[in-house]
């Protein structure tokens, strides 16, 4: 059974936000999407000062089995990306909650946060599947 | 091994061409080369057995049951090759006049004209060299067609989840932003996305019907309506056009562009085999855009049609003709199944798909769409077998080589968790069929009792599981002679 931290919000497309509490999220992918996509060979970020709307692809994540897009969770600008990635995409495997996280995000409206997935509702969504 | 590894210093085979060195003075110093390249030094003994032993060990369908999902490896008949080889058709050279080249240009002409009237579609163009390349010409002209009438706001393709997987690709190529549509829960097309997703932004709509789920879209005259209406054209991908040959013409399902893979659906060598071939065959308003050259017949005589005669054609894909050895292995092997034989090879790979899908599933394999009739292949997912046992798709598939089978094609399409896409196509016999079940059975039992053997498979070839990861991450593309080597 794949983790569904407490702290987290979630979208439908499994990644995952988290309010730093300084007006900005850190975005990633879940437990569960690193490991239905199988081991990451390429990960592609955005770049920062890029303006994304909700469900905007901005992000690539590779493995050897697919390509996917990472989809933005909200409206808002990008102000950091997690550049270690470019070397080591295998962090996403290994701490997809931690040192495996994605993009931050400045929202363009902080309320918006509250309308993710709690982890309640992902962890039915997984169940679903 | 590497023919590097039996390299010699000073070993040479007898001279195949000149020795002399070319006169390079006219490039540039630093463009040449300061030593020569690391070429093997071999003897023409040495490299004859080489490469015939790597033949060996190949798999290939000459040697094995090779039911790879939505590539249609079907048996490629030994009378199309050798009647393409003949020293006429091999040894014209291109450049040659086309009145030392009637009969190539009959067949071909002949070739266009029977795709065409195959698929339902107005007129063809052979130049494409490949299904990759056929897209492209196919939504190069659905971007011109829109362009030539001034509609210049239509900058959206259409690409349902279910699409062979290179149309999203095509169309971004094209310069199109791609949009994509679900598919229902009963594996045809959501025609309510579809309709909110059409609009005057939409250029086209690209399609494989019978879709890599294996499933007929039973609502296409609907979708077709629906894309027309709105100003869209729609493009069908060939890839799964073995299903339906001689049945339905997707020119009459409403398509206006269609590409076909001669080395799928007309039997011609596929996969590292040899070169592809990707015709596009066109509805009439679209025939303008064509690629070129085309070949036209003038009373008794061919010849091509060029940029003089075609000024608004998307223009040229390849040098001369295409790949003219693999369309002629196409029209002979037209020629040779003719007219009821196109019926009977969907009539056959549709009955073969369907016995095996039967067999799995009573063999206790969960369908993914097993409400549906499967066209010419269809889909397992094996999530049970990976939740159970922990042996997922890829093992299977890795074992099934222990077995002797090429293994079908793993998580393809996305849509379906731990997903085997199998095609076993009409040239297997029901033995080759019911020993494929038995594998399978045998291999499910294998990951019951003893599932570090399936996760460790390929046991008995020559080459185990390779990582595939460390080779993405890390690729090593180049041979390094190391200094024992020179």
């Amino acid at each position: 059974m794949s983790q569904v931290p407490s702290e987290l919000r979630y979208t439908q497309d499994h990644e995952w936000a988290r309010d730093n509490g300084d007006g900005t999220l850190t975005v990633g992918i879940t437990d569960h999407a690193q490991e239905a996509l199988g081991d990451l060979v390429f990960v592609e970020v955005p770049e920062p000062g890029r303006e994304v709307a909700v469900g905007e692809a901005c992000a690539v994540v590779e493995s050897v089995k697919a390509a996917s897009d990472i989809f933005s969770p909200l409206a808002g600008t990008v102000t950091e990306v997690n550049a270690a990635l470019a070397d080591a995409p295998e962090r996403i495997n290994e701490d997809p909650y931690g040192e495996g996280w994605i993009f931050k995000l400045v929202p363009a409206d902080a309320s918006a946060f509250a309308g993710l997935l709690d982890p309640d509702a992902y962890a039915a969504l997984l169940d679903d599947e | 091994m590497l023919i590097q590894e039996i390299s010699h210093p000073g070993r040479r085979a007898s001279a195949q061409a000149p020795l002399s060195r070319a006169e390079v003075g006219d490039l540039p110093a630093h463009l040449r080369r300061a030593s020569p390249p690391a070429l093997p030094e071999v003897s023409e003994l040495q490299a004859v057995r080489h490469y015939t032993r790597l033949s060996q060990k190949n798999f290939s369908i000459d040697t094995h049951f090779y039911p790879l999902g939505s590539c249609t490896m079907k048996y490629n008949p030994r009378a199309c090759h050798s009647l393409a080889s003949l020293p006429g058709f091999l040894a014209r050279h291109p450049l040659a006049p086309v009145t030392h080249g009637q009969g190539i240009l009959a067949c071909l002409h002949e070739l266009q004209e029977l795709l065409g009237e195959v698929t339902g579609m107005h007129a063809v163009s052979l130049a494409p060299a490949a299904g990759a390349q056929g897209e492209f010409a196919g939504v190069a002209m659905i971007r011109a067609y829109h362009e030539a009438r001034g509609d210049r706001g239509r900058t959206e393709i259409l690409v349902p989840d279910a699409a062979h997987g290179t149309n999203p690709a095509s169309a971004a190529m094209c310069g199109f932003k791609v949009r994509e549509i679900p598919t229902g829960a009963d594996g045809d097309l959501d025609l309510e996305a579809l309709r909110a997703a059409l609009g005057p932004q939409t250029a086209g709509i690209m399609l494989t019907n019978p879709s890599t789920i294996g499933v007929f879209d039973r609502r296409i005259g609907a979708v077709a309506e629906a894309v027309h209406a709105a100003g869209g054209l729609l493009y069908y991908d060939g890839a799964n056009l073995n299903a339906i040959l001689g049945q339905v013409r997707p020119g009459d399902m409403g398509f206006d562009v269609i590409h076909m893979n001669l080395h799928k659906t007309f039997a011609t060598p596929h996969g590292g085999g040899g070169p592809g071939a990707g015709p596009v065959g066109v509805s009439a308003r679209l025939e303008p855009f064509l690629p070129l050259p085309l070949v036209t017949r003038e009373g008794q005589d061919y010849r091509w049609l060029e940029e003089a005669d075609r000024p608004h054609s998307i223009g040229r894909l390849t040098a001369f003709g295409g790949n003219i050895g693999i369309l002629l292995r196409a029209y002979i092997y037209a020629r040779l199944v003719g007219r009821e034989g196109m019926k009977r090879i969907a009539d056959y790979a549709s009955l073969n798909a369907n016995y095996l899908f039967k067999r799995l599933i009573a063999a206790g394999f969960e369908p993914a769409y097993g409400q549906r009739r499967a066209s010419h292949e269809f889909i397992l997912t094996l999530r049970r077998e990976a939740k159970a046992t922990g042996v997922n798709a890829m093992d299977f598939a890795k074992r099934l080589l222990d077995y002797g089978f090429h293994a079908p094609t793993t998580y393809f399409p996305l849509l379906v968790p731990e997903c085997l896409l199998i095609e076993p196509t009409e040239t297997e016999t029901p033995e080759e069929l019911d020993s494929f079940v038995a594998a399978m059975t045998a291999i499910r039992a294998e990951a019951e009792t003893d599932p570090e053997r399936v996760k460790g498979a390929p046991h008995s070839l020559p080459v185990r599981r390779l990582d595939d990861v460390r080779a993405a991450r890390e690729p090593d593309l180049a041979w390094k002679g190391s200094p024992a080597h020179g």
